[in-house]
């Protein structure tokens, strides 16, 4: 089962992986939380759905972004 | 479990400064993958340009130098003529390539100098606040052509692959984009190419990379990914427009 | 003794270079010293070296700043309109502390000018000539011998200092022959040391950087600071002149390149003539010889300053006597080369009956 890992420190909430970009569609950007730089985020809703394609780690500008495997 | 996707190592641990959503950052992130699978980090000299990506002397993990505003390919000459066994990339924007070193890229690839050179096209001058790029669209607005570029008076974008593509001297001319997973894969292998063609010797290799600039743009990250696929790559094609390895075959 | 060979100015210049160990040259051509890039293009060919001729000077002095950031002497030369355009790239340089060399062969100015020899870049080699705080290690050769010794001294001066250093020649002194002799035994450019900060691939070592800038706060002054230091140490340590009969000089001429050679004819015409004038020529234009020139002026009471042009390096003079003599000066602008009798008429003004 792949695992998606958010780094929220590094995430600027440009939501770039959020939109169009999971075949899983299960990225939002939090709506509740805020990063010490001021930024949402982004999250994994249903971790069990990922597939580990990678997409969402390929679209990030940071990368804020880590999967295992 | 194990790390499939990740910061690589061919990137400082330094965050980068770039605004949310902006493209470099996707870019850097698959120079710093190369730089460790072609296992060339420790022998690659690389170049910052001047704007926004100036601070890239920062994020690569390599030796890097940050030249005058778009010498970027004179100094790579420089460097690559005297240690023709390390690996030299220049990393310029769109002013820095087509405004004000339009005559060094030029004949850098006039001469086919065995570099690889990068070249973000955003269409727009992000460091200093927005104002008009030799590359920003006929009618796109910026803080120097307010009611959009006006091509009577402002003159015609440059499109910099179609130009290069006339010379006998490239290798390897590509134009890519990075605003959708699909595309990024496509960067990638571009990028891969570009830096492989210079290993084995073949000269002067640039991939044009269209990339975001929200803020520039005015636009939110989401909305500027979709400008660029549906205006910007219309006006840019994405494709190759040079690869003399298939005349080699 | 060592070969001697009868050669242009400009070809002495391309030896020297070579024989200093430098294996890079790039440059675009310009008059009057075409003769430098037409024979390093074959000279660099025969020894394996890189001539590279460029589509401006502009991008000339940036493959410069990559062929010596990579840590390997790197040179070009060219005459005033195309060192101009050069300026911003010695900026970048001197603001990353690389050493190159840089040789400028005068010619008339401003704008196009004319193709004769001239001084009129005193200004522009000796106060920086760039945007920002910092200086370039100028010398003036006065002959062929000259043009072949000082890349040497350039290179050496440069890397020590880490400094962009200036050859600052003239069209009379490219293009004439005279003997020159091959005085000392060719670098091997390998066997120049590896640089501490040079860029060639972090295998087994940190990163390194080269670069001209930091934004952060109070960080530029810093550098600048300690380039300032650097700047002192070389006002201190490496001025350099050579004088001619100034012990009992009542009268001394300053001057540089072509027109301390024409003065010293002047000189021996005075001497004949039984008036006590002596010879200061400089060799280090930047840093300038001010302690000798200090000293001098407690004692001579007339300096005479001869220049190729309305009078630059005069003010240098001024200061460095703190106008405690009278001093003179005698210029020939626009290509314009002082005549040795020219030069005396002006001494006989100056110093009248004290024969």
């Amino acid at each position: 089962m792949p695992e998606v890992k958010i780094l929220e420190e590094v995430c600027k909430g440009c939501g770039l992986c959020c939109d169009n970009v999971c075949p899983e569609n299960i990225l939002i950007l939090t709506p509740d939380r805020i990063n010490s730089n001021g930024y949402h985020p982004a999250m994994v809703t249903d971790m069990k759905k990922c597939t580990g394609c990678g997409y969402c780690f390929k679209i990030c500008p940071e990368p804020a972004i880590e999967i295992y495997k | 479990m194990k790390m499939i996707f990740g910061r690589p190592l061919g990137l400082t641990e330094t965050l980068q400064r770039y605004c949310p959503g902006c493209g470099h950052g996707i870019v850097h992130r698959i120079i710093g993958e190369l730089l460790v699978k072609l296992d060339i980090r420790e022998r690659t000299i690389g170049i910052a340009p001047v704007g926004c990506s100036v601070f890239a002397d920062e994020y690569f993990n390599c030796d890097m130098i940050q030249p005058p505003h778009g010498r970027g390919p004179a100094i790579a000459t420089g460097l690559k003529r005297t240690r023709p066994e390390c690996i030299v990339f220049s990393y310029q924007g769109d002013g820095d390539l087509a405004a004000m070193g339009t005559a060094e890229i030029i004949h850098a690839a006039a001469r086919s100098e065995n570099i690889t050179v990068i070249f973000i096209n955003n269409a727009i001058f992000g460091m200093t606040g927005g104002q008009m790029a030799p590359t920003t669209l006929p009618g796109m607005k910026s803080t120097t052509s307010v009611k959009g570029r006006d091509i009577g008076k402002q003159g015609f974008p440059i499109k910099v692959c179609e130009m290069l593509a006339s010379l006998d001297g490239p290798y390897y001319l590509e134009r890519c984009a990075v605003d959708t997973p699909r595309n990024v894969i496509r960067t990638e292998k571009a990028l891969k190419t570009a830096f492989a063609n210079q290993i084995s010797n073949k000269g002067f290799s640039m991939v044009e990379i269209l990339s975001m600039c929200p803020t520039g743009w005015g636009q939110t990250p989401v909305q500027a990914k979709k400008w660029l696929g549906e205006v910007m790559a219309e006006y840019y094609p994405l494709g190759v427009f040079r690869d003399l390895s298939k005349e080699e075959k | 003794m060592a070969e001697k060979k009868l050669m242009y100015g400009n070809h002495a210049m391309v030896e020297g270079v070579i024989a200093a160990g430098c294996r890079f040259f790039a440059g675009y051509p310009i008059t009057p010293q075409n003769e430098i890039p037409e024979l390093m293009s074959i000279r660099m060919n025969e020894i394996g070296g890189v001539f590279v001729q460029t589509e401006s000077e502009i991008s000339a002095i940036n493959m410069l700043f990559g062929a010596a950031a990579a840590g390997k002497r790197a040179m070009t030369s060219s005459s005033s309109p195309g060192i101009s355009l050069m300026q911003e790239g010695i900026s970048y340089i001197a603001g990353a502390d690389i050493p190159v060399l840089v040789v400028n062969v005068v010619r008339g100015g401003p704008g196009l000018g004319n193709i004769a020899p001239s001084q009129s870049d005193y200004y522009q080699a000796t106060r920086g000539g760039g945007h920002g705080d910092y200086f370039t290690i100028t010398l003036a050769p006065n002959s062929a011998q000259d043009l072949y010794e000082f890349p040497r001294l350039a290179f050496e001066l440069a890397e020590k200092y880490r400094n962009p250093a200036l050859i600052l020649a003239d069209g009379l002194l490219g293009q004439m022959m005279e003997p020159v002799e091959f005085s000392s035994k060719p670098i091997d450019p390998k066997s120049l040391p590896e640089k501490e900060w040079a860029l060639c691939g972090c295998k087994g070592r940190e990163r390194r950087v080269v670069r001209s800038y930091d934004l952060k706060a109070g960080k530029l002054e810093v550098l600048n600071l300690r380039r300032a230091e650097k700047y002192a140490k070389i006002i201190n340590k490496e001025q350099r002149f050579k004088t001619e009969y100034c012990d009992d000089a009542d009268l001394v001429i300053v001057a540089y390149g072509t027109c301390s050679r024409v003065s010293d004819a002047a000189v021996k015409m005075a001497r004949d003539k039984g008036f006590k004038v002596g010879l200061l020529r400089l060799i280090t234009l930047w840093p300038f010889p001010m302690d000798v020139l200090g000293d001098m002026a407690k004692k001579v009471d007339n300096f005479l300053v001869v220049e190729m042009s309305n009078g630059q390096m005069i003010d240098d003079v001024k200061l460095a006597t703190e106008c405690r003599s009278r001093i003179y000066f005698h210029g020939r602008p626009g290509g314009g080369v002082p005549t040795p009798p020219e030069i005396y008429k002006r001494i006989e003004e100056v110093l009248g009956g004290a024969r």
